[in-house]
């Protein structure tokens, strides 16, 4: 697989349009790997110039942020924006919306200002200006689910971007009664995510995948590795992980496509 | 000329009481820190023509949205009637405004549908907030105070309109018969349906009505108008401040704290010179311990909430059971801050009752719930900002008294230590490739 990094480039003296923000669930976790790995192969596919960090790279921050060690997320952020600025870094892409929300709301306040996209965003430029094509393919006509991630709909209003790529599969898009700015999290968010919930008569991923399950979907698609642990673990809690795939719009494209 | 007097006096303690209440209400939310919010006027201004004036986000949900507006306009321009009542109170004058003719006839004939609207809306949120048990309007902390003065707002309003109503069908029937100073003035589309029930009436008995129902109704506004400050109702004037000075970001950004980074760049460059110390300055704490540690918009939000429960009915935690309800975030920043400003004025300025709002208003259960999905500042019919609060309290118990949950400790450990919030080294951030 075709992965440069920043530093290799720089030293072959040439500069990628995109830094791809891996994050950290999508170097470390081993479900959201296989997004990061659909992502690059449609970045390949496509001909976007893109390099990483790779060792480099470090947590934005976010859930430090969220968890109130304050501290912390601006020892991350001062240090990566300095990384960044270093490697005269001006477009970012990221398949996390929690690093997207963070470097493209919160770095600017503290010096690092970055053009940051979500990968929805990328793939729907993609397909807009024709350098990909979708020819419907495997998921044509499947009943897909759409679960908006908090922090690209609600925290940064991108609604539309997913959805239109998905609607390129041929697929049949349902929304849930919550969906868009109604949208209902999955659990993870505040740094939940590292923590057992909080006592309660319910896990929120449970009532999320519920909700999902209910318009009886061949796919739940997300758009973050956090949403993709949650709603997995919720369809599993309903015995349902046969009958429903729970894939990110990078996968379902690149599956699609056969990449 | 007695009357007259009476009059005066009334209006002239309740104008007092009102304005002395509404200082004790700045005074309080100026016990919040200082922060400066004067960006971006003209998106403010268009926020609050939206949200505010034209209240867009009340309409999500259409049928409490629309009889809620009806409310709001019926309120407004039913007191220009009052200007009339207080015009004939200090002068001893009857429908002074008559005057004006056609157009007279035609604002009292608005007044008495808009009237008769509003009697019908609160009567129809008196009876779904008490007979249909709305899950929001019942939870934990709608204790029977929040009920008592949301049911004591509603009787008020339904007791103001049919007082104005019962007035106008006396002051009909008087007309009718040319009765002493009772001139033929205003249309009375609503009251003279209801002029029957009085048709019989002596007109002496008449007069006495009429007078009682006049005196009622400016009476009670005056006690309204001083009610207001001591219940949740004060969104009627603090919706439109609140809503101007509301959070024009992204949803998704928090605030970056400015002392802090001041520190971590002192930690990452040593070689920087110091920020000045202002030696007299009282040391600043990080994140919020008691309601002083907020700042004056996060008081004014809570000044600013009627309670209607909106972002408690879609918090992910509380539908899914657990002990936070970002509501009574904000009933308890409200009634904490007031409990401040009640010590101030009874016990002065160096007097510490031992309480804050962490702890015995909000438990850490609570604040540890929070997803931070933004789902309570969405429903927020006013932009009221829970999150910010549950955050600053995050930051006091994780900053100050370092008593994070362990496994969020277990957390920074390990971004500290290795750059990823699991315990992964730096160096395999790349071996997803292979």
């Amino acid at each position: 697989m075709n992965v440069p990094t920043l530093a290799s480039m720089l030293a072959e003296g040439k500069t990628p349009e995109y830094l791809f923000w891996v994050g950290c669930a999508g170097s470390f976790d081993q479900r959201a790997q296989k997004v990061t790995k659909a992502l690059v192969k449609i970045l390949n596919h496509t001909g976007v110039s893109f390099a990483v960090l790779g060792t480099e790279e470090s947590c934005t921050g976010d859930p430090a942020k969220r968890a109130g060690n304050e501290f912390l997320f601006q020892m991350q952020a001062l240090m990566n924006i300095q990384l960044l600025q270093g490697y005269e870094v001006k477009k970012i892409v990221t398949a996390c919306p929690h690093c997207f929300n963070t470097i493209k709301n919160e770095y600017p306040d503290l010096g690092g200002t970055f053009e940051v996209i979500h990968h929805s965003m990328l793939l729907q430029q993609l397909i807009n200006s024709g350098k990909l094509t979708i020819n419907g393919g495997t998921f044509k006509g499947k009943k897909v689910v759409f679960h908006d991630p908090c922090y690209l709909g609600r925290a940064n209003d991108v609604y539309e971007a997913p959805r239109e790529v998905i609607q390129k599969l041929d697929v049949a898009l349902s929304e849930m009664h919550r969906s868009r700015a109604k949208g209902l999290c999955c659990g993870a968010g505040g740094a939940q995510m590292f923590k057992e919930p909080e006592p309660g008569s319910k896990d929120v991923n449970v009532e999320r995948a519920e909700e999902a399950l209910e318009l009886n979907p061949n796919v739940i698609a997300v758009a973050c590795p956090f949403c993709m642990t949650m709603l997995t673990d919720g369809v599993k809690n309903f015995n349902k992980e046969d009958a429903v795939q729970v894939l990110d719009i990078a996968e379902l494209i690149a599956q699609a496509e056969e990449l | 000329m007695i009357e007259s007097l009476i009059f005066i006096v009334l209006l002239a303690a309740g104008i007092y009481w009102f304005s002395k209440n509404i200082r004790t209400l700045i005074r309080n939310i100026k016990l919040g820190r200082d922060v400066v919010i004067n960006d971006q006027p003209g998106l403010r201004w268009k926020t609050m023509a939206m949200v505010a004036i034209g209240q867009s986000k009340m309409m999500v949900r259409p049928v409490a949205g629309f009889f809620h507006i009806l409310i709001y306009v019926g309120f407004v321009i039913i007191n220009i009637e009052v200007l009339e009542i207080i015009l004939d109170g200090i002068f001893g004058t009857h429908r002074m405004l008559a005057f004006m003719g056609a157009f007279y006839n035609f604002l009292i004939g608005s007044f008495e549908i808009l009237a008769l609207g509003v009697l019908l809306a609160c009567v129809l949120f008196f009876c779904r907030r008490n007979f249909l048990k709305i899950k929001r309007f019942w939870s934990a902390e709608m204790s029977s105070w929040p009920r008592s003065d949301a049911n004591i707002i509603l009787i008020s309003e339904i007791a103001l309109m049919t007082a104005f109503l019962t007035m106008n069908a006396c002051d009909m029937l008087l007309q009718q018969q040319n009765y002493s100073h009772y001139i033929k003035a205003g249309s009375f589309p609503v009251s003279s349906l209801i002029a029957p029930i009085f048709a019989s009436l002596q007109p002496t008995t008449l007069v006495v009505i009429e007078r009682f129902c006049w005196w009622f109704h400016i009476i009670g506004i005056l006690a309204f108008l001083n009610y207001v400050p001591y219940s949740k109702h004060m969104h009627i004037f603090l919706a439109f401040p609140n809503v101007y000075f509301s959070k024009l970001l992204p949803k998704g950004t928090l605030n970056n704290v400015t002392a802090v980074t001041q520190e971590v760049k002192l930690m990452l460059d040593p070689t920087l010179p110091p920020p000045a110390v202002d030696a007299n300055a009282a040391p600043m704490r990080f994140g919020a311990k008691d309601v002083t540690d907020l700042t004056w918009k996060q008081l004014l939000d809570a000044y600013s909430c009627t309670e209607c429960g909106r972002c408690t009915s879609v918090c992910p935690a509380n539908i899914t059971g657990k002990k936070l309800s970002p509501r009574k975030i904000m009933m308890d920043t409200r009634d904490r801050i007031t409990e401040v400003g009640i010590n101030l004025d009874k016990q002065g300025a160096n007097y510490d009752d031992g309480k804050s709002l962490l702890g015995n208003y909000i438990t850490e259960t609570e604040l540890w719930a929070c997803t931070t999905c933004n789902a309570c500042t969405d429903a927020c019919p006013v932009n009221i900002d829970p999150v910010s609060i549950i955050l600053d309290l995050r930051r006091f118990v994780v900053m100050e008294q370092s008593a994070a949950p362990a496994e969020l400790n277990g957390m920074f450990t390990k971004i500290e230590n290795n750059q990823a919030p699991w315990q992964f080294s730096p160096a395999d951030r790349l071996n997803w490739k292979d």
